[in-house]
């Protein structure tokens, strides 16, 4: 199995590593990086918990492997917090709404989310269904999850915040 | 109601490490030294395993060890249920071995393991594993299996049958029939569903040579039964070399109940290879190893009076039990299917048989609802055939037959006793809240829009919290089914609880903790709720059939109540006071009439630091443990109604509108319950239009991955109208009843009724789930243009 060294970007944070060629993105994360928030639910691109945002787009980190992550920036939901400790305005909105129960889908929820309100700050009902709409979520029937992001939107939109902010 | 205290909507504790990526589910944990697993699994339904050569698996790169059937000499997985037959005779009851030995019986039965440095070595080297198979013809249904000739699976189970079981009386229904007015008759499928909770099961086995301890840690509903299964059936471990920790788990609703062969293979080897070892199922294997659910074909009947009153119901079902038993499939389509098929009506004859199949599929066994929502499904689908067929109002019909409010305790003629209820006060709620008197209209515009919209009404029982050990023991039992609470006060007041119950999604941390901050008048920041880890907890039963807060929950009820009444005889102490005067109120200890009190950290300091202590009548220490036998199940019930339209073109169902009114008696925290019901909603609705586990005549799992299998996405689901109203159960401390399945049981039926109501006008009877754009398309295809269907 051929290897490669690949440089890139995780929350902020640049590694360098030697990889398989057949090592998907998200087993480096969790297997190489140790950061076990990313979730492989299904590896094969369908249930959407493996979600990352690479260069700012939400990808399967299941379907992409780490050699064609070279050079790219990925935020993991252990990036999405503003501080250790600490919960954003998308992640505290989950929070209060009760969007997560057993929290596997969690991460995956977070970062669709995130690209949603990276784009629009006012998305309506059928937009929130619709960009969470390829990841599962089997525990919540996902009505407590699209609220979740409705108050995110409507927060971070009352705080006057320029699309394309990071809202952690 | 405090702040924090029962009725509180708060925040969950758990959320934090959730939303940060910080929780710790399985296979998040990595042990030192640790290698992995990976599973030879039968691409053959059925089949005779002539050889199974691991020779050169075990000399490929990375691996250190390759075991088959011939190898791992255990116990087999044991079934936790006997159930007996009509004529008395023992369920059969066929071995479930670990690893195949000598033969194959569904798609996804083990064959091998392989265990190596990486999992891709593993991987690499399970392809190397040469096996002979003869191919033996497969058998998928349960009417299929136990017809003459069918192929056998299993010599101890003769024609497929495991037992051919019965509830009621027959000889009184059989009278009612001869004597009704009416008879409605109905043949209905309950689809088999994979419950998929979308953490795909794990188990990491090690063994510590120096103290002799296994650990496996392991995505389970119930560690300790896991402990019990495992180390006294399979591996003939003792209990205390044992411990099985199942952490975060991402979901389970029934699947992650069960003893499944990746647990005992991986603590098995574990000192063979003398390093932890890993393993983490694939989705695949996930759909071809999980348990599933449901799976059964009925033929019900209804006898009714001139006026519409229930006289008697029959029904007749095949259960699929698939290859093996499952640890708790028996008692599925038995106690917790044929007892709850008096519903909410005061039927006064039931009579039920139950013929249980093995077949080559996977096994079959709880999944969310387990027997109610098929029993639930028989029940409402024939009363809305009954009402159409008699033309009166389906919540007419219903509400003739209800069983009434002064009625408790009610004996169902299918053995269990309804404490408390109140089903037209939530099936009015349901229909208020979805305007069912404004449907007429609604179903016009729609028809103006060439659409065809439909209303369905379902209410639904269900028997939780079960259940008083001594009448499951004696229905076929091999469990005790009470729970347990330690609560654990430390010397500055704060708390932790260990309870028996487990955690997979429904908040227990914040739940129990709500529980202790309204008894004990602490902050929820002061207390802390453990569970999960057999070296922590008191033996527990788990979690599965809404029993968390009713037995759980009045485990911990009775272990504070311990707290307290010790905490007044030190407190009396300390007051000079007599014990009788000491009230506990808001954290405080008080004397009767009188402004002395001690804080309720005060005590627990002098109960652990005894200088002014009676020590000579009472022991340091403020620590109870509790156990909570159930006095008899508990009857969560209420109404669900589903509005929906159908696309006359393309078949395609889409659901407006969902109202649910449920009766889960006390509730502790309504933001969870809703969520809770939500998330059954979703199961349920996706049972009736998306959800099929379909095989081949040959026994492939041909919806084997999320590409074909349908999961219900967020843009196929409606925002649901939830409410409730409570009756309290009268037989625990709480008065509260479970909350889990109801969604799942009351949903099916619920959009099935209003499938059925928006294709009546068209002639179109009774369809099966899921009501698929295929399915109804053909339906109406055949009907309007007879030449293409």
């Amino acid at each position: 199995m051929s290897q490669h060294e690949i440089t890139l970007t995780v929350n902020g944070r640049r590694h360098a590593a030697r990889v398989a060629a057949r090592l998907t993105l998200v087993d480096f994360l969790r297997d190489e990086l140790r950061l076990t928030g990313t979730h492989a639910g299904c590896e094969h691109g369908v249930c959407g918990a493996c979600s990352v945002l690479l260069d700012g787009r939400p990808v399967r980190s299941c379907l992409i492997f780490a050699v064609q992550a070279e050079g790219a920036a990925i935020t993991t939901v252990e990036g999405l917090a503003p501080e250790p400790g600490a919960l954003g305005v998308l992640q505290d909105s989950f929070c209060e709404a009760h969007g997560l129960q057993c929290g596997f889908c969690t991460p995956g929820m977070l970062i669709a989310a995130e690209a949603l309100l990276r784009r629009t700050l006012s998305p309506s009902e059928e937009e929130i269904r619709e960009a969470i709409g390829g990841n599962l979520c089997r525990c919540t029937g996902y009505k407590q999850i699209v609220e979740a992001i409705r108050i995110a939107a409507e927060r971070l939109g009352g705080a006057n915040l320029a699309p394309g902010t990071d809202h952690g | 109601m405090s702040a924090t205290g029962i009725g509180a909507p708060v925040r969950r504790k758990e959320d934090s490490r959730f939303l940060t990526g910080r929780g710790t589910y399985t296979d998040d944990i990595n042990r030192p030294g640790q290698v992995h697993a990976f599973l030879l699994r039968s691409p053959h339904a059925h089949a005779e395993l002539r050889r199974v050569d691991t020779t050169s698996a075990k000399a490929a790169p990375g691996v250190l060890a390759v075991f088959a059937g011939a190898d791992m000499q255990v116990g087999g997985l044991p079934c936790g249920w006997l159930i007996h037959s009509k004529d008395g005779n023992p369920m059969a009851e066929p071995p479930h071995p670990v690893l195949a030995q000598g033969k194959v019986r569904h798609v996804g039965d083990p064959i091998a393991v392989v265990i190596a440095e990486t999992r891709a070595q593993a991987k690499d080297a399970a392809e190397l594993i040469v096996v002979d198979y003869q191919p033996l013809p497969a058998v998928v249904a349960g009417e299929d299996a136990l017809k003459p000739g069918a192929p056998q699976l299993h010599e101890q189970a003769k024609g497929n049958l495991c037992y051919d079981w019965h509830l009621g009386d027959k000889q009184a229904v059989d009278a009612a029939f001869a004597k009704a007015a009416h008879v409605t008759r109905l043949d209905i499928v309950n689809n088999r569903l994979v419950a998929n909770p979308m953490e795909p099961r794990a188990a990491i086995g090690e063994y510590d040579r120096a103290s002799g301890e296994y650990t496996l840690y392991t995505t389970s509903q119930n560690p300790h039964v896991i402990r019990l299964l495992m180390g006294a059936f399979v591996l003939q471990l003792p209990e205390h070399k044992l411990r099985v920790v199942a952490p975060d788990v991402g979901g389970g609703f029934g699947s992650k109940i069960y003893h499944y062969a990746e647990e005992a293979i991986v603590t098995w080897a574990a000192p063979h290879v003398g390093r932890p070892i890993k393993w983490t199922a694939e989705r695949g294997e996930s759909f071809a190893s999980d348990a599933q659910g449901r799976d059964h074909v009925t033929h019900a009947e209804l006898a009714l009076d001139k006026d519409g009153k229930f006289l008697a119901l029959r029904v007749a079902t095949i259960a699929n039990l698939g290859a093996y038993l499952s640890t708790f499939s028996t008692a599925i389509p038995t106690y917790l299917y044929g007892t709850l098929l008096a519903g909410t009506y005061t039927t006064p004859a039931v009579y039920v048989e139950v013929k249980s199949a093995f077949t080559n599929t996977v096994p079959v066994d709880a999944y969310r609802g387990a027997g109610r929502p098929e029993a639930c499904y028989v029940i409402e689908r024939i009363v809305d055939t009954a009402a159409r067929e008699l033309k009166i109002d389906p919540a007419e019909l219903r509400r003739r037959n209800f069983i009434p409010k002064d009625a408790y305790p009610y004996q169902t003629p299918v053995a269990l006793t309804y404490d408390s209820g109140d089903y037209f006060t939530t099936l009015d709620m349901a229909m208020k809240a979805a305007d069912y008197a404004g449907f007429a209209q609604r179903r016009e515009a729609a028809a103006k829009r060439g659409k065809l919209r439909g209303i369905g009404i379902a209410t639904y029982i269900e028997a939780c919290g079960i259940a008083p050990s001594a009448v499951a023991g004696a229905l076929g039992a091999r469990a005790g089914l009470y729970e347990t609470a330690e609560l654990r006060v430390h010397p500055t007041g704060s708390v932790t609880v260990f309870t028996g119950t487990h955690s997979h999604g429904q908040g227990h941390e914040t739940t129990f903790a709500q529980l202790v901050s309204d008894r004990l008048g602490l902050p929820l920041e002061m207390i802390d709720v453990v569970h999960g880890d057999t070296n922590k907890i008191p033996f527990g039963m788990g979690t599965y059939g809404s029993r968390s807060l009713p037995v759980g929950g009045s485990a911990l009820v009775k272990a504070m109540d311990k707290v307290v009444n010790k905490g007044k005889k030190i407190a009396a102490h300390l007051l000079e006071a007599a014990e009788a005067d000491i009230e506990f109120k808001d954290g405080k200890f008080s004397v009767a009439g009188t402004d002395r009190n001690v804080a309720f950290g005060q005590v627990a300091f002098a109960a652990y630091v005894p200088h002014n202590y009676p020590i000579e009548e009472l022991e340091p220490g403020l620590d109870e443990t509790a156990f909570y036998d159930p006095k008899n199940f508990t009857y969560p019930a209420g109404c669900h109604i589903a509005e929906i339209e159908i696309d006359r073109d393309t078949g395609d169902v889409a659901v407006v509108r969902f109202t649910a009114a449920d009766d889960f008696g006390r509730i502790i925290n309504p933001m969870i319950v809703e969520g809770q019901v939500h998330g059954g909603l979703a199961q349920g609705i996706g049972q009736a239009l998306y959800e099929n586990a379909v095989y081949s005549d040959d026994g492939q799992l041909v919806t084997g991955s999320f590409m074909d299998y349908c999961m219900p996405r967020a843009d196929n689901l409606p925002s649901f109208d939830v409410a409730t109203h409570a009756t309290l159960c009268t037989h625990n401390p709480l008065g509260v009843k479970g909350c889990g399945e109801a969604g799942a049981i009351g949903a099916p039926a619920a959009i099935m009724n209003a499938v059925a109501d928006a294709l009546a006008p068209l002639g179109i009877g009774s369809l099966d789930m899921p009501a698929t754009p295929e399915r109804i398309w053909r339906a109406i295809a055949a009907k309007t243009m007879p030449q293409a269907a």
